[in-house]
């Protein structure tokens, strides 16, 4: 028999098996499935992540309205009832310049959270483009902003920003460059990683045919499918920079007294713990707990916008 | 398939008369690879040397295995990489280095569909701004013109065009794939790149898809350069095939010809593995010996020589080029002429 | 192999100039000068002169640092501004090694106890050991260890008299709470990926088969099991040794650790140049060949990987 006998295209399409009924019945759901519908929904499931929230909710409303609620000025000093123990008309007691802790936490509250949100925000404002053009460019810039991502990595990092903080004095507003200068290192790395993996999927190269300028893909194709590990990442930094503010004004290159600073007063008092125990144990538990609740809340962030995650 | 003294092979001049929408000439693209501190990298000739021409409204094929450099030829063509070496002359105009500014008002002409339905479409966009993207970076109308030219392409490709809103993940394989056609007809271009569009699809949603490209060819004048590993989908749907084999085309030629007529070892063996599902039809299966060479160290001679089953001394010495064997038809080997008769002895 | 080994080597060296070089740039543009340490009576004209020539700070920027590097390059820091009488070299010589210590002590108590919370977490997956590893593992994470260390001292010296004292480092039962206090986090982090890495290790194919071939006791396919599962760990110990490092001020501040922290926070508010710049490029140096170890180790450890 002869290696090629019948009509070709019959064959051919006898090994198509081309199906003769040429309509399809496509079933698409009727309910419109939005993505962050869905991930909003396993959040709130999420015990642990809502508890979070809450605790982070509260830490806001304090901050934001500290005068208000605060029973007194957190500088003011009740000359005769020096580091006093909790009692009734100071709840949280005094320190050691007689000024309330109540109203010194409280205060306090307020400069955890604008630090852990403004660092934060400088960090995405350097990182994510940084981290961008590296990995959408690649080649000789790529290269060299790594070199110099690779430098930073080597730097203790805490330590780096208590040199900075030396270097432009104390303040609030160092604060955030501080460490907003030193932290955009690992997002970048990370923006860099997601572009690097994104960047050879198909729908960019339709972009790329469709005569798409750069900024058009990174912006509308590349950074919106990035979003997940970057708000995740940022959600995650939040405690860090509280931490961080924490230690610098622990150490006393933070926080310009006499703005309560949780850091700064763990830090004064410490010393004293075993006689004035309060003094250092409430403003560590607030660091603790606001740290925590960020945890929480990431942790469940993380775990809705990524469903592989779950177990 | 049209008919004319123009016969579409290498060996006519350049530049090509005006029924030839696209021209690849010694088209080559390298990569590097591996290299690291202290050692240099290695390079995969990915296309060595490719050269074809495309007529206006004709489908080209363009078949062979995995590895042997079709994508990357269509990505080279349709300027996602720069090439190392060679030309492309699309519609008149020297495409090869020019620089994206120049090229993107081109760009109109040319669009492509690619294979993975589940990783084309940007998941984080509705269907209706992927498909009004090219129409917003040409600026083609405002919003509402071009909200009615997306629905009328969805409607085309036989979608619903209530699915605008909706996005890519609610959608199956098949249907992706229209969008994806939708996408690349949203500009009339003139040729179409299609990138193993139905390479990731189920066998019966193969067939529609490919009905859908006929019958979108007729319909709006298209050019396909299509390109696949199945040789029987790229014989349903080209008017011409190219077979290529380590980045290398090892024969050109009309389909008919091909598939009654195919000269080299390497075709008659791609024919041989077409699944036939009917129990008369007995035939030789020409099962080929050993591995794809890497194409870091392609063999040398004929790429082909060391798993092919009819290769003489002189096959790893010489390659052998693209020589006309038959009208309008070219082969690269130097036994053409007996590869059938040949083939079929040693299979007895 | 070899390649890779020494590549990286050669990368250190550029890698502690950079950082010299930021850190001089920062130092020296930084408010306030070692010659007027804040709090101290302030040094007549005469003898400020005179000691800015002795600590070669008036000569042109570039001229001290090329100074600096050709000492550092020998190994000579100079003396410490604030200790006027201790060479740096001496006083890191004193001081590292405690930091040293205690920090291999809380990184073997982070591997050890975080490992162990890790398998057993993994073991008995979402059940009640589970969600008490789990949620221990988080709590380290999230606590900065000042915070940690203040409630261990209130709760383990104060409410209960479990130790005697809040600090100092003289006997061993002094070592135990700034160990826990730096090795917590870590133990938490490696907890959290030793129980993930299980998980995932537990679920792969080969062990399916593993019970499939009804293998004798859930013990053996924990040797199949432990000996896959323990390496994605090993690659965050380098992490992780800089985090324990960065973490040691604090601690031994609170603790009264004689470590390199503490006089490294010191010599920062002082402006104590040669004390800053020899703990920086310790530090990185540090970093940077911990980073390269464990990298080799995850190498060695992991037949997949190759470094070519």
């Amino acid at each position: 028999m002869e290696l090629f006998e019948a009509d070709p295209r019959a064959r051919l399409e006898r090994s198509l098996a081309v199906s003769t009924a040429e309509e399809e019945l496509e079933w698409v759901p009727a309910r419109r499935a939005s993505l962050w519908g869905d991930a909003l929904r396993r959040l709130i499931r999420n015990r642990l992540a809502m508890f979070g929230l809450a605790v982070i909710l509260f830490f806001s409303f304090l901050a934001a309205f500290a005068p208000v609620i605060a029973p007194h000025d957190y500088a003011e000093q009740f000359w005769d009832h020096i580091a006093e123990y909790p009692s009734a008309e100071f709840p949280l007691g005094t320190d050691l310049n007689g000024r309330d802790m109540l109203s010194r936490m409280i205060y306090g509250a307020r400069v955890s959270m604008t630090v852990g949100l403004v660092a934060q925000f400088i960090v995405v404002l350097i990182g994510v483009p940084i981290g961008a053009i590296a990995g959408y460019y690649g080649g000789k810039i790529d290269t060299a902003i790594m070199r110099f991502v690779d430098i930073m990595y080597a730097f203790p990092t805490l330590l780096f920003v208590i040199l900075i903080m030396t270097m432009l004095g104390k303040g609030l507003f160092n604060i955030f460059i501080a460490i907003g200068l030193v932290g955009w290192v690992t997002l970048s790395r990370l923006v860099r990683a997601q572009v690097l993996s994104l960047r050879e999927k198909e729908f960019v190269k339709a972009a790329r045919t469709m005569g798409a300028s750069s900024g058009r893909i990174i912006i509308r194709h590349l950074l919106p499918n990035a979003l997940t590990p970057i708000i995740v990442a940022v959600t995650f930094g939040i405690p860090q920079a509280i931490f961080t503010e924490a230690a610098l004004s622990f150490i006393g290159v933070g926080i310009n007294p006499p703005t309560p600073s949780w850091g700064q007063m763990v830090g004064e008092y410490q010393q004293y713990i075993r006689s004035y125990w309060h003094m250092s144990l409430f403003p560590a538990l607030a660091i603790g707990l606001l740290m925590l609740a960020f945890t929480f809340f990431g942790d469940g962030l993380r775990d809705a916008l990524d469903p592989r995650m779950n177990e | 398939m049209p008919e004319q003294e123009f016969r579409p092979h290498p060996l006519t001049p350049i530049p090509p008369p005006a029924d030839v929408l696209l021209s690849v000439r010694n088209l080559k693209k390298y990569f590097k690879v591996g290299g690291g501190f202290l050692k240099k990298p290695a390079v995969v000739k990915a296309v060595d040397g490719v050269s074809f021409d495309v007529l206006r409204g004709e489908t080209f094929g363009l078949v062979g295995e995995s590895g042997c450099g079709k994508s990357t030829l269509a990505q080279t063509v349709i300027r996602l990489y720069e090439p190392d070496e060679g030309q492309v002359i699309f519609d008149g105009h020297d495409i090869t280095h020019l620089p994206e500014g120049r090229l993107r008002p081109l760009r109109r002409g040319m669009q492509m569909i690619f294979q993975d339905p589940y990783s084309s479409l940007n998941p984080r966009m509705t269907v209706g701004s992927i498909v009004a993207e090219p129409l917003e970076i040409f600026g083609v109308g405002d919003r509402a013109e071009r909200e009615v030219r997306v629905k009328e392409l969805l409607r085309v490709v036989g979608l619903n065009a209530y699915f605008v809103n909706r996005y890519p993940h609610e959608f199956s394989g098949g249907q992706r794939q229209r969008i994806g056609i939708a996408r690349a007809l949203a500009l009339r271009p003139k040729l179409v790149i299609c990138d193993e569009p139905v390479s990731a699809l189920d066998v019966s949603i193969q067939a529609q898809v490919l009905n859908l490209l006929k019958d979108l060819q007729a319909e709006f004048n298209l050019t396909y350069l299509f390109i696949a590993h199945n040789l029987a989908v790229v014989a349903y749907i080209s008017d011409r095939v190219g077979v290529m084999y380590l980045g290398k085309l090892v024969e050109v030629g009309p389909t008919l010809t091909i598939m009654n007529n195919p000269r080299h070892p390497y075709t008659l063996a791609l024919l041989s593995a077409v699944a036939v599902p009917d129990r008369r039809y007995k035939k030789q299966r020409i099962i080929l010996q050993g591995d794809v060479p890497s194409p870091i160290n392609p063999p040398t001679g004929c790429r082909f020589h060391t798993r092919c089953p009819i290769a003489r001394p002189e096959c790893s010495e010489v390659e052998p080029q693209l020589r006309e064997i038959d009208r309008d038809h070219l082969v690269a080997c130097h036994y053409a002429e007996a590869a059938p008769v040949e083939l079929k002895r040693r299979g007895d | 192999m070899l390649r890779y080994v020494l590549g990286r080597v050669l990368m250190i060296p550029p890698t502690l100039l950079a950082m010299s070089l930021i850190i001089f740039i920062v130092m020296h543009n930084t408010p306030g000068s070692p010659l007027q340490p804040e709090g101290a009576n302030p040094l007549s004209p005469e003898d400020l002169k005179n000691l800015a020539a002795a600590w070669g700070l008036d000569r042109p920027l570039h001229e001290q640092y090329i100074n600096f590097l050709v000492k550092a390059v020998q190994l000579d820091f100079g003396y410490s501004y604030s200790y006027r009488t201790s060479q740096v070299t001496e006083i890191i010589s004193r001081t590292f090694p405690v930091s040293l210590h205690l920090g291999t002590m809380a990184l073997l108590f982070a591997v050890v106890v975080g490992m162990t919370l890790g398998i057993l977490a993994a073991i008995n997956q979402n059940g009640p050991v589970d969600y008490f590893c789990t949620f221990t593992a988080m709590l380290g994470v999230a606590t900065p260890n000042f915070v940690l260390a203040v409630v261990l001292i209130i709760v383990f010296v104060m409410l209960l008299p479990v130790i005697p004292r809040t600090g100092g480092w003289d006997q061993p039962v002094d070592w135990i709470l700034p160990t826990i206090t730096l090795g917590l986090g870590p133990m938490a982090i490696i907890a959290r990926y030793t129980r993930s890495s299980m998980v995932d290790v537990i679920r792969s194919d080969y062990v399916r088969t593993a019970r499939a071939k009804g293998l004798a006791e859930r013990r053996v396919i924990l040797v199949h099991v432990l000996k896959n599962a323990l390496i994605p760990p090993v690659t965050i110990l380098g992490p992780l040794f800089a985090a324990v490092g960065t973490g040691s001020p604090f601690v031994e501040l609170i603790f009264r650790v004689p470590g390199m922290g503490r006089f490294f926070v010191q010599s920062l508010l002082a402006r104590d140049y040669p004390m800053i710049m020899a703990v920086f490029l310790l530090f990185g140096a540090f970093v940077v060949i911990m980073n390269l170890v464990v990298d080799l180790v995850y190498g060695f450890l992991d037949p997949r990987i190759r470094y070519d």
